[in-house]
């Protein structure tokens, strides 16, 4: 068995709440999955506060409230690594797939 | 479900030889989202400035694997064996007796659920890629993408469910239902003895996403 799901994720209440069914955490899509990895694995190498992530993602759901929520998370995501500047915006558009990859 | 032939165009011999390229499988016809590029083009971008490495989220997303689980296809499966007419239901249209516990989507539109039986067991793979019904099953496991469980399942599926920890007795057979694009499969695993005073909810937690793949027998 795995660790379990860290805190940081299932404590979030509110609009960033995970969306959940039955009390359960779901995901529609593997990508949604992904970009949650992705800021947890980010802010885990940067050492960060998980709030580095929550306030843009709160930033993000206020921005667009009717957007569905992992685009929302995909959107904080995205304005954190700007943000931090480990990415231009140019340099994200140059790396967008224009098709999934096989697997 | 017994009748292969309903299925085809997704059985082996045809999806081997006419549908050998994802093309034919339906992927490429699937659009990307410019959300699901976005996501991928931040990966691209963090990995290539030495953040972390493809590895450290293949493992992050492993954890998810583990623990948000197959729920919503435990559900599916502990309705049917408590219900008689739900369970007839789900095996003449899966899609939509799985609607009707409110789980459905892209991933999940066109579901055909197997049942396995004394003399039956079925077993699921997506031969050519990682087709799986994410709105059931949650995410894939790992080693359901692996090239070696795609090909074996097929080849010598007897021989690599052992391997699995899973031994099927000689005298029953295996069946190999080949998930793509268009339809993924979903086995019902038999009810396990003694479990007469369980209420569904209780059945529920003990129906495992192995168990829902084929590659475990409860």
């Amino acid at each position: 068995m795995t660790a379990p799901i860290p805190d940081a994720l299932t404590s979030m209440d509110g609009p960033t709440a995970l969306p959940r069914d039955n009390g359960e955490l779901v995901f529609a899509a593997p990508w949604e999955g992904r970009a949650v990895a992705l800021a947890l694995a980010l802010v885990e190498r940067l050492d960060l506060p998980w709030d580095a992530f929550r306030l843009r993602l709160i930033d993000a759901i206020a921005d667009d409230p009717e957007r569905p929520y992992y685009e929302s998370w995909a959107a904080a995501l995205e304005a954190l690594v700007l943000g931090l500047e480990l990415a231009t915006p140019d340099a994200l558009a140059k790396a967008t797939p224009t098709e999934r990859s096989p697997l | 479900m017994s009748d292969h032939g309903d299925h085809a165009g997704h059985d082996h011999a045809d999806h081997h030889h006419a549908d050998h390229d994802h093309a034919g499988h339906g992927h490429r016809a699937e659009p990307l989202a410019p959300v699901e590029a976005r996501v991928a083009a931040i990966e691209t971008v963090l990995i290539e400035h030495g953040m972390f490495d493809a590895e450290m989220l293949d493992g992050i997303v492993e954890n998810f694997e583990h623990n948000l689980g197959p729920l919503n296809g435990a559900k599916v499966v502990a309705r049917a064996w408590v219900d008689p007419e739900y369970r007839k239901r789900l095996l003449a249209d899966g899609t939509a007796a799985i609607a009707e516990l409110g789980f459905g989507g892209a991933e999940g539109d066109h579901m055909v659920v197997v049942e396995n039986t004394p003399d039956v067991h079925n077993l699921v793979v997506c031969t050519l890629c990682s087709c799986y019904p994410w709105p059931t099953l949650g995410l894939p496991p790992t080693w359901y993408k692996a090239p070696a469980y795609r090909s074996r399942a097929v080849r010598e599926p007897r021989t690599l469910l052992a391997e699995m920890g899973t031994p099927i007795p000689d005298g029953v057979e295996i069946r190999v239902w080949d998930s793509s694009a268009e339809v993924r499969y979903l086995v019902l695993p038999e009810r396990p003895a003694a479990t007469e005073d369980l209420s569904e909810a209780e059945l529920a937690t003990h129906v495992t996403r192995d168990s829902m793949i084929g590659v475990e027998r409860l």
